[in-house]
């Protein structure tokens, strides 16, 4: 009865907020006396997936039908249901993400298992099984009992930080018959950004509003991020108005996040802003008006012009 | 062509949020109630659709009579009628099994949702439900066009997007910019009145997930400027005290 963690690829590599379900996943494990059990769907390289014995997986099931190279909440859902059969597992983790989110509440109506979102913390399993999930757009928590035998937990970006170890997972292709009826989709056209990090994932994240006047000025917000190797991201009007892709829309209505650092540039720091970044660890903001709202929730404050801060702090960067 | 557009009553974006009777129940004292903005959306394109003749707009709500005036608003946008399921709306599997039983009886074309509930966040209704019924689900999505039985949309992910073709009927988790929110005029404010809104109980009580408590995260220690001159030193700090860089 193992604990199965559902481990996204990236273009082959497993992602990062994976690896953290993955140590999440094997800690519950431990505390459960079982071990850990990773299902990955795609095309993967067997020594790329052994890595999550690293993690703490102690073996990996590889589902790699050509079917299901492309992403597809409904036919993952089935495999990770079969998987779950077969080893026995009650409790299932993934990471948040948006095939994570498909997946899980698929997942969820087919084994009627308790899914709780946003988890944030370890279970507690001393009264019950509880988690701490964050509620009302990381406003507030909730301490959230899981009343149903399966049970299923999808896992905030930063909940745990992996500790790796020397350890590689045995890894065993699994082919469970498929269902017709979970490929009626037909994708018609894919537009990813190849190459850039990936917002959800990201550590580190540059952000802007519409203090920078216009598109034509977003060099100095990607200098930056290219310098720290930080993803990029807007506000709302931003994106409104077209001056960057949705997918990097932050906020109420857009992305939530939860980075190790968030530095926002020409944001006023309006509530629904907050709300999608409020979980960040450390919080920068560059604002030309000192009364901007935002400095009150941030960790530290330059009252500056974003066309002046900006290009000194990606110069400061490249000097480390 | 018959829509559902199922909608929730959520505390606005701009409320603090507090807890009472010992962190056990949330404070809805001068808490001002709104349609969940994602929801929103799908109403709006819910009603867009409606500009074609022969299509109907359901809006239903799981939820206690204090969801009634977020309906009526729903009402006075332009669905033509409304469904209330008289419950709390305590646990996702328990919504999601009250909106399968509707749609079961009534066969809609398809069935429109917001990405997530700003409340609890989990984007899990339009997977379940889409689970009980048999039926694909797709979220988030930013973009529908309904061609007879084909619908043609644009769901996001992570780093992009991606144009999708499906057969009705769908379940779909709606984002901007699938349509620009509206708002009631004079005339859809008086129909609305008349409009029907059925109260029905709910069909069986399974929840699989229950709240114990509730906690507010932390506070956030107080902001350390920097002078724009010195505006380098951020760097320095970034590295050597907050450890992040
Ligand atoms: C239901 C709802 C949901 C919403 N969801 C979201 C959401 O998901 N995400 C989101 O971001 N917003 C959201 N909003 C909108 C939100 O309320 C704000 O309007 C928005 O965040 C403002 O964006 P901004 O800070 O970029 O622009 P502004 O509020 O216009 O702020 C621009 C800031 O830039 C500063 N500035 C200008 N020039 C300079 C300069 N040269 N140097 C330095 N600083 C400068 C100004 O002082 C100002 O503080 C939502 C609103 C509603 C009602
Ligand atoms: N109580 C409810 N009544 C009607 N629809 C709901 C309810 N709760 C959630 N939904 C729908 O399901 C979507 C996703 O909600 P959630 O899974 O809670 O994030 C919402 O945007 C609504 O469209």
């Amino acid at each position: 009865m193992s604990v199965l963690i559902f481990a996204e690829l990236d273009e082959g590599k497993l992602k990062g907020s994976s690896k953290e379900a993955i140590y999440y996943g094997s800690k519950v494990a431990e505390s459960l006396g079982t071990a850990a059990t990773a299902i990955v769907i795609g095309q993967a390289d067997d020594a790329e997936l052994a890595t999550a014995g690293r993690f703490g997986a102690a073996k990996v099931l590889h589902a790699a039908d050509s079917k299901l190279t492309e992403a597809n909440g409904m036919a993952y859902a089935s495999v990770v249901a079969a998987a779950a059969e077969q080893e026995g597992s009650t409790v299932v983790v993934v990471a948040k993400s948006s095939l994570g989110d498909a997946m899980a509440a698929r997942l969820a109506g087919k084994l009627r298992a308790g899914l709780a979102a946003n988890v944030v913390d370890l279970p507690n399993l001393s009264n019950g099984f509880r988690v701490k999930r964050s509620i009302y757009t990381g406003k507030a928590f909730a301490e959230t009992e899981l009343t149903a035998d399966k049970k299923i937990l999808a896992i905030k970006k930063n909940t745990i930080t992996p500790e790796e170890k020397e350890a590689t997972a045995s890894v065993e292709a699994f082919s469970p018959a498929l269902n017709d009826s979970d490929f009626v989709l037909k994708v018609t056209n894919t537009e990813k950004a190849t190459g850039d990090v990936l917002l959800p994932e990201a550590d580190l994240v540059v952000s802007a509003g519409r203090g920078l006047k216009g598109p034509e000025n977003w060099g100095i917000v990607e200098d930056l991020a290219k310098a720290l190797g930080a993803a990029t991201a807007c506000s709302k009007p931003v994106s409104d108005l077209d001056w960057r892709p949705h997918h990097e829309h932050v906020g109420q209505t857009g992305i939530k996040i939860s980075p190790n650092l968030y530095i926002a540039a020409g944001i006023s720091g309006a509530i629904q802003h907050l709300a999608g970044v409020n979980s960040s660890k450390v919080i920068v903001v560059i604002n030309k008006d000192p009364e901007a709202p935002f400095f009150k929730s941030a960790d530290y404050g330059i009252v500056g012009d974003v066309f002046d801060i900006l290009p000194r702090l990606t110069k400061a960067v490249n000097a480390l | 062509m018959k829509i559902l557009v199922c909608v929730t009553s959520v505390p606005d974006t701009t409320t603090k949020i507090t807890f009472t009777d010992n962190n056990t129940r949330f404070n809805k004292t001068g808490v001002q109630f709104i349609t969940g903005p994602y929801d929103d959306y799908a109403l709006a394109r819910a009603v867009e659709l409606k500009e074609k003749p022969g299509v109907t707009v359901t809006v239903l709500n799981v939820g206690t009579a204090d969801s009634e005036p977020v309906i009526r608003k729903c009402l006075a946008i332009g669905a033509d009628d409304a469904i209330r399921v008289d419950a709390e709306p305590t646990d996702a599997f328990f919504v999601a099994e009250q909106i399968a039983a509707i749609a079961k009886e009534n066969n809609y074309d398809l069935i429109l949702m917001g990405r997530e509930s700003i409340d609890y966040n989990g984007g899990q209704v339009h997977g379940i439900v889409g689970e009980l019924l048999g039926m694909p689900s797709i979220s988030p999505v930013m973009q529908l066009d309904i061609d007879g039985s084909t619908a043609k949309l644009t769901r996001e992910i992570e780093g992009g997007k991606q144009a999708l073709e499906a057969q009705l009927p769908l379940i779909l988790g709606c984002q901007e910019p699938i349509a620009e929110w509206k708002i009631p005029n004079m005339r859809g404010i008086m129909t609305a009145r008349t409009k029907p809104l059925k109260v029905i109980p709910p069909a069986g009580n399974d929840t699989l997930t229950k709240v114990v408590g509730y906690e507010l995260p932390p506070p956030r220690g107080s902001v350390k400027m920097i002078p724009a001159e010195e505006a380098e030193t951020l760097i320095q700090l970034l590295r050597t005290e907050a450890k992040v860089i």
